[in-house]
């Protein structure tokens, strides 16, 4: 058939000539590249010790917001667990009693708030479900550990520290 | 004899060993460290700085490891087989010639333990005991993987010691002696064999490879294939025995090359050397020279054996027996007759 691109290359498999078939050369020239990477910088990042830029836009562990006063945004309306593909969201309101204006925005809050980060698939979903601009997933990498149930963190490990701190 | 010479040979003997030891040691070290380099990486950094104290970590979880002797196995050659090969790997530096004679106060100390007239043929002797650890370790194990490992071991072994020995010969009719000690006496300065056996030493160098079990002749390890190799059924400090055994081979058959074609202790200018720095200091400026040769040898040794793959099973025999030994004859041939019409 007529080659429509004109790239096509008909590949003859030649037999080894004499220094080819000696392996010696070749050889040579192996440990002539090997050589060459002896002394190239190594590529290794020291993960602890260094870590690795993130993308703006990467999506690490989530982290609950507070509002300009310090008070938490969330309201527990649930449509990040609605909205979460892998069910890794739970949470329990609860109402806000008198005195406890300065910790949460609005009447409802979330007294518990739980996410599975072994389900957590960090699609980044509830972020863009929330509208209170409440739960963000610009942390870090989740940190390993040895048992299932700590992976379930709770609001003691989500919610961002206090402002005045 | 003295008992004063029977002390300084003693504390020599010592001295080798802990050298041996210590080089064997550190050898793992470098081969982690120098094949993190080819491959762009940093290697062992935890353990003391730039994980110099890997090799003692290592050591110390090879010891802390749980001794296992399977139950199929025969414990007696179990044992055996490991002791057997460190064994044999250690003895190889009885007839290497370190240096040249020290004189200190009036007293001349050999640096060679025993300059045996027939040490070439000591070597190969213990070389070619060194894969009966291999063979018996194998063998004890009774698994299946363990002596396909360990039969490959002895085949190989087999059929390089030959080409070995034929490489040899050629350097033999060269220097005319078997002493170690007087071959390397006669590479004084530059006059070292190399240069008048090249296609000898590529022959040595190759089949040094093979006898060491280092790449690209690891057939007897081969983990894709045996599961382990020959040592699959071994643990803890038997295990490292065997690991440990490789890396001394090393050693040696680097120290073997230095001495037989790179002038062992020999360099250029050493009588003025040893004229301006005095019979006591100029003898370990050599001995300082030839343990430059034996790293420069381990360095190559991994060098190679993180640039070239493993050999298929019949390639392996093909270049032991097609290639290597006709090669070898011919280099006989052609150096008799150089000696023959031109000396």
């Amino acid at each position: 058939m007529e080659s429509l691109s004109n790239k096509k290359k008909q590949l003859v498999i030649k037999p080894p000539n004499f220094w080819e078939r000696a392996y010696l050369p070749a050889i040579v020239h192996g440990l002539s590249i090997t050589m060459s990477h002896f002394f190239k910088k190594p590529v290794t990042i020291q993960y602890p010790d260094e870590k690795r830029e993130f993308s703006e836009n990467y999506r690490g562990l989530h982290s609950l917001k507070r509002d300009e006063n310090g008070a938490e945004r969330c309201t527990a309306c649930g449509l990040c667990a609605l909205s979460c593909p892998a069910e890794a969201i739970t949470m329990i309101a609860a109402e806000r009693q008198k005195g406890e204006e300065h910790l949460y925005r609005e009447e409802k809050y979330a007294a518990v708030y739980e996410i599975n980060m072994l389900r957590c698939i960090f699609c980044g979903l509830c972020e863009e479900a929330c509208p209170k601009e409440a739960i963000y997933l610009d942390g870090d990498i989740v940190q390993s550990d040895y048992l299932r149930k700590d992976f379930i963190y709770g609001k003691d490990k989500l919610v961002e520290p206090p402002l005045n701190q | 004899m003295e008992l004063a010479d029977i002390a300084i040979k003693f504390g020599l003997i010592i001295i080798i060993f802990l050298i041996s030891l210590v080089v064997a040691m550190y050898s793992t070290y470098a081969e982690r460290k120098i094949a993190a380099f080819f491959q762009d990486r940093v290697g062992p950094n935890r353990a003391g700085p730039f994980g110099i104290l890997q090799p003692l970590a290592d050591g110390a979880k090879m010891f802390m490891k749980e001794e296992i002797i399977p139950t199929n196995a025969t414990p007696f050659l179990f044992i055996v087989g490991p002791s057997l090969a460190i064994l044999t790997a250690c003895i190889g530096s009885a007839v290497i010639p370190w240096g040249q004679n020290l004189v200190v106060g009036g007293r001349t100390i050999p640096l060679q333990v025993t300059d045996i007239n027939v040490g070439i043929l000591y070597i190969f002797g213990v070389v070619s005991l060194g894969v009966y650890g291999v063979m018996i370790g194998g063998w004890a194990s009774n698994n299946k993987y363990s002596l396909l490992g360990a039969i490959r071991a002895a085949s190989q072994n087999i059929s390089y010691e030959i080409s070995m020995g034929l490489s040899i010969i050629a350097l033999l009719m060269v220097t005319g002696t078997l002493s170690l000690g007087e071959i390397a006496q006669q590479q004084h300065g530059w006059h070292w064999n190399v240069l008048y056996q090249p296609v000898g030493f590529l022959l040595f160098m190759i089949c040094a490879f093979a006898e060491t079990n280092r790449t690209p002749f690891d057939l007897p390890e081969c983990e894709t294939e045996l599961v382990g190799g020959y040592h699959t059924e071994y643990s803890s400090m038997k295990l490292g025995f065997y690991l440990f055994a490789e890396y001394i081979n090393m050693f040696i058959s680097s120290a073997v090359m230095a001495t037989l074609y790179w002038g062992g202790y020999n360099y250029p200018g050493m009588d003025w050397v040893t004229a301006h720095t005095g019979p006591a200091i100029g003898p370990l400026i050599g001995t300082a020279v030839f343990f430059a040769k034996i790293f420069l040898f381990i360095f190559f040794f991994m060098w190679v054996r993180w640039t070239i793959p493993r050999f298929r099973y019949d390639q392996l025999m093909d270049l032991g027996w097609k290639i290597l030994i006709p090669l070898a004859i011919a280099n006989i041939v052609v150096t008799g007759i150089v000696i023959t019409f031109f000396s």
